[in-house]
């Protein structure tokens, strides 16, 4: 039996008297790779939010293993083992390739003002050792020969990747993935589905996932949560689901 | 003079000055719910009104009229200098540029009327003559009444403009959606420079209140005054008309308390001196607890 | 190791360049070129200099603008003046041991810069919960309020300390006009500026410039990042206050330090460049020798700015530099191998 990674229990938030996510319950393993799917303003993006912190959950729990996550803050929630991608792209688009990966290695730097000031060995080593890191991980994705662009100069779909691997490099063990082939053309889509089998293995990684493709959900997806109205109408075997009359009438909106 | 008598002076005295922050409040917040900035220069829209009252005064007396009719003149020339400096500054910046560099334009203008003033008018103050010159009221001068007046007056005839005019309509609709405006046909450019016009004309009002009471006029005299009734904006919450009003008379009310009640208070460690710093950390306090203001609404970021 | 040999080489290189330096100003002024007039203006670039790279950090680099950038000088110019002060008053009653000019001048200067950094620090923890205008105007708040202060206590006014007398310019401070002191000092503190943008702090400041919800969700602590920036810059704007402190007039005003002071700071960071060390050294110069030399133009001198300004922000809104920074190793390297020049790294940033 593999370990929980994430554990929901009536999770939920509300603003001004909305219940945007309600009793949101969810339960996910080591290596297990979640769907979370529902229509339009169903409130998939807000439980992401509740998940990073952005949103401090007004009712419930979550715990990342057996750590309790509520009310933690973004950046402690990244140090736990939680990290995210954007709907709409969050790259630093004036910073390189590389510089955006380096970032997410910040964390784990352990040189302080002295270092950097003095430049001692120990900076000089850690900056040589975090560019090795970083260069591993670009080329996970092949976009190793791209480490000089600036990431904004990226194609649509090589920036999708780059923001995964700057997920990744955060040293996750959970990640959460909003609408990664969202504006992809089927090629785009097909490398990105080669790509997540990829860090699947590769890093052992869980994996969550907001999706609107339906093709690329049923593909990968082991398990499926559905949402409509901030609550969980069904969840279960992506083919269950595909003939779940709620989930039906959920998309076709009855 | 027993406590009571002392008190109810200063809180009209507090009223006075209040109402003019008010008027320039109001100025700066039309702006910045408009287009969303800081326009550092507003304060020095009064300076300008001033200038152009101590020119227009003697004219005016000259030519038999009542002193006080200068002010339309004030109101004409401040209109044209705030449509000039968002035609000529503000509108070109935005056209392309971030939210810093539009700020940092209007610090720009800001220094550029303060020094062109300096560079056309010198340094030293100017001394306007009497523009009213009303009996004393209830042991109050006459002026001090008349001023809350004018002050109370504007700003209802502002709101009603703003509410029930067409103008008034079509500017909060832009300062709700600028795209969406364009497209229902409002001519958006239009009417940011209509707001600039009418702001930079309060503050010519405002620069009759003010040089009426104090008879002086620098090149400097906006900086503090703007910065104040900034302040009184954000109290009130910017970009809300009646908050500008309310943070005014707050701002003015405190300001006199202050003055006179501070020291013995706290047992002279805070003394007067300090007026302007009070005003400063109420702005902070305001920031940091309710950074919206007293009639605005927090809104957070959407990720 | 080439990358080691390089680093080295770099050192080097940058070392040579600042000796060079020195050796250019201690030629004039063997030649006798440098009088108390020059050595004036030497010291005023200096101060500005670190000003103005200074404010860089939070202007270009953590992308914020802050109007209250005198009044950390004011802290730093007014603790460094009182603690020589002090100093100087010990040695004349036997209680301190005797010592030079210079190391009462550094103690000062240590004094007031650890001092502006602290105010730094309390007023960033929660000025920086705002962005944008309103930081801005918080900042420019709080320095008013310190110069406010500043104006009203009595040990920090006449002839200072137990003989002090509120709201009047501080008197007799120690003159410290040692060129050579001012330029080292100037010198150290640029190059610790440059060594902080670009390690990890740097790196983190500017990407929680470019979006900071992707920073946090990348690790960051913004909150920490942010505070720090701007307690380093108000550390260094304490230098800077402390060299002023001492320039040589022996007095202090805490009208030296309003907020049109500050503004000044800010014009020179913006045509520079926001987020160009060079370009704010090389503006911090310009506009410092530029009102000397054009004496006859004094009154003018505002006014052209604000015109100046505002063409820019219509025009090149990044400033004359934009982002780039000279490196007199890639100078050389291109010069004496015949190979271009490498795009640094604002060249590969360039287009953006």
């Amino acid at each position: 039996m593999p370990e929980t990674i994430l554990r929901a229990s009536h999770l939920g938030i509300t603003f001004g008297g909305l219940k945007a996510v309600h009793n949101f319950e969810i339960d996910i393993k080591e290596g297990e790779l979640v769907g979370l799917i529902g229509p339009n303003g169903a409130g998939k993006t807000t439980v992401f939010n509740l998940f990073t912190g952005v949103y401090k959950p007004t009712e419930g729990t979550f715990y990342l293993g057996k750590q309790l996550m509520n009310g933690k803050k973004t950046h402690e929630i990244v140090a736990a083992g939680i990290a995210r991608t954007f709907q709409n792209i969050r790259l630093f688009k004036k910073m390189t390739v590389m510089e955006n990966v380096l970032i997410a290695f910040t964390k784990d730097i352990r040189y302080g003002l002295p270092g950097s000031i003095l430049r001692t060995a120990a900076f000089w080593k850690e900056e040589a050792d975090i560019r090795d890191k970083a260069m591993d991980l670009l080329s996970v994705f092949n976009l190793q020969d791209k480490a000089d662009w600036n990431a904004g100069n990226l194609p649509y779909g090589q920036q999708r990747k780059l923001e995964i691997a700057r997920a990744l490099a955060t040293n996750a063990k959970m990640l959460l993935l909003d609408e990664p082939a969202a504006g992809m053309n089927p090629t785009e889509t097909a490398e990105l589905l080669a790509c997540i089998n990829t860090i699947r293995r590769k890093f052992n990684i869980s994996i969550l996932l907001i999706e609107h493709d339906m093709s690329l959900v049923m593909n990968i997806c082991e398990r499926i949560v559905v949402i409509d109205y901030g609550e969980i109408i069904a969840q279960g075997l992506p083919e269950e689901i595909s003939h779940d009359p709620k989930v039906i009438a959920a998309y076709l909106g009855e | 003079m027993d406590g009571l008598t002392l008190f109810i002076q200063q809180i009209i005295n507090g009223l006075r000055v209040g109402s003019v922050y008010a008027l320039i409040a109001l100025g700066y917040t039309m702006v910045y719910g408009i287009i969303r900035l800081i326009n550092f220069a507003h304060g020095d829209f009064i300076m300008v009104g001033a200038y152009a009252l101590f020119f227009t005064v003697p004219l005016m007396i000259a030519a038999g009229m009542p002193a006080w009719m200068a002010v339309f003149v004030a109101i004409i020339v401040c209109a044209i200098t705030g449509v000039l400096v968002e035609k000529l500054a503000y509108r070109p910046v935005r056209a392309k540029g971030t939210n810093m560099s539009a700020l940092i334009t209007a610090i720009a203008m800001s220094l550029f009327l303060e020094n062109l003033a300096q560079t056309l008018f010198g340094a030293s103050p100017k001394q306007v003559k009497t523009i009213f010159d009303l009996p004393m009221i209830f042991g109050f001068s006459g002026n001090t009444f008349l001023t809350i007046a004018i002050g109370v007056v504007v700003m209802v005839g502002h709101s009603l403009f703003v509410k029930y005019t067409k103008a008034g309509q079509a500017m909060r609709a832009v300062s709700e959606d600028k795209s969406a405006s364009k497209l229902m046909g409002i001519n958006v450019n239009g009417i940011i420079a209509l707001t600039f016009a009418i702001g930079s004309g309060l503050a010519a009002i405002a620069s009759l209140m003010y040089v009426a009471q104090y008879n002086q006029v620098t090149n400097m005299m906006g900086s503090m005054l703007g910065l104040k009734a900034f302040v009184a904006a954000v109290l009130g919450g910017i970009g809300i008309i009646p908050g500008a009003m309310l943070g005014g008379l707050v701002i003015g009310i405190v300001e006199s308390l202050s003055k006179a009640y501070i020291a013995p208070l706290t047992g002279g460690l805070i003394t007067s001196a300090f007026s302007d710093a009070i005003v400063f950390s109420i702005l902070i306090v305001v920031l940091l607890v309710k950074p919206a203001g007293i009639m605005g609404k927090n809104i957070g970021e959407k990720v | 190791m080439n990358q080691k040999k390089e680093r080295l080489r770099k050192l080097w290189v940058s070392l040579l360049g600042v000796c060079v330096l020195g050796l250019a100003v201690y030629a004039a002024d063997s030649l006798g070129w440098i009088d108390n007039y020059i050595r004036g203006i030497f010291i005023q670039c200096c101060f500005a200099i670190i000003m103005v790279t200074s404010l860089n950090l939070v202007m270009g680099y953590l992308g914020q603008i802050a109007l209250g950038h005198a009044g950390f000088m004011a802290v730093g110019a007014y603790t460094s003046a009182l603690v020589t002060k002090a100093i100087g008053l010990g040695i004349k009653a036997g209680a301190i041991l005797p010592m030079s000019n210079v190391m009462q001048f550094f103690i000062g200067l240590l004094c007031g810069a650890v001092a502006a950094a602290l105010f730094g620090l309390v007023v960033g923890i929660p000025a920086l919960r705002l962005r944008g205008d309103y930081l801005a105007i918080i900042t420019l708040g709080f320095g008013e309020i310190i110069r406010v202060i500043i104006q009203n206590l009595a040990f920090a006014g006449g002839k200072g300390l137990a003989n002090g007398q509120a709201g009047q310019a501080l008197v007799g401070i120690l003159k410290m006009n040692d060129i050579y002191v001012i330029f080292g000092v100037t010198a150290v503190c640029v190059a610790i500026m440059l060594a902080f943008v670009r390690s990890k702090f740097g790196r983190a400041i500017i990407a929680i410039r470019e979006d900071d919800i992707a920073s946090s969700s990348a690790g960051l602590n913004i909150t920490f990042y942010k505070v720090l920036t701007f307690t380093v810059s108000a550390f260094f704007a304490g230098i800077a206050g402390a060299i002023y402190a001492h320039r040589g007039l022996g007095t202090l005003q805490h009208s030296d330090f309003t907020f049109l002071k500050s503004t000044e700071y800010v014009i020179m960071v913006v045509l520079g460049g926001m987020g160009s060390m060079t370009g704010s050294v090389v503006a911090a110069i310009i506009l410092s020798v530029i009102p000397e030399a054009l004496r006859a133009f004094s009154q003018y001198r505002m006014l052209i700015y604000s015109v100046i300004l505002v063409l820019m922000m219509i025009f090149r809104p990044i400033g004359l530099f934009g982002n780039y920074e000279f490196s007199l190793y890639e100078l050389l390297r291109g010069k004496l191998t015949g190979k271009p020049p490498r795009s640094g790294r604002s060249a590969a940033k360039g287009g953006a």
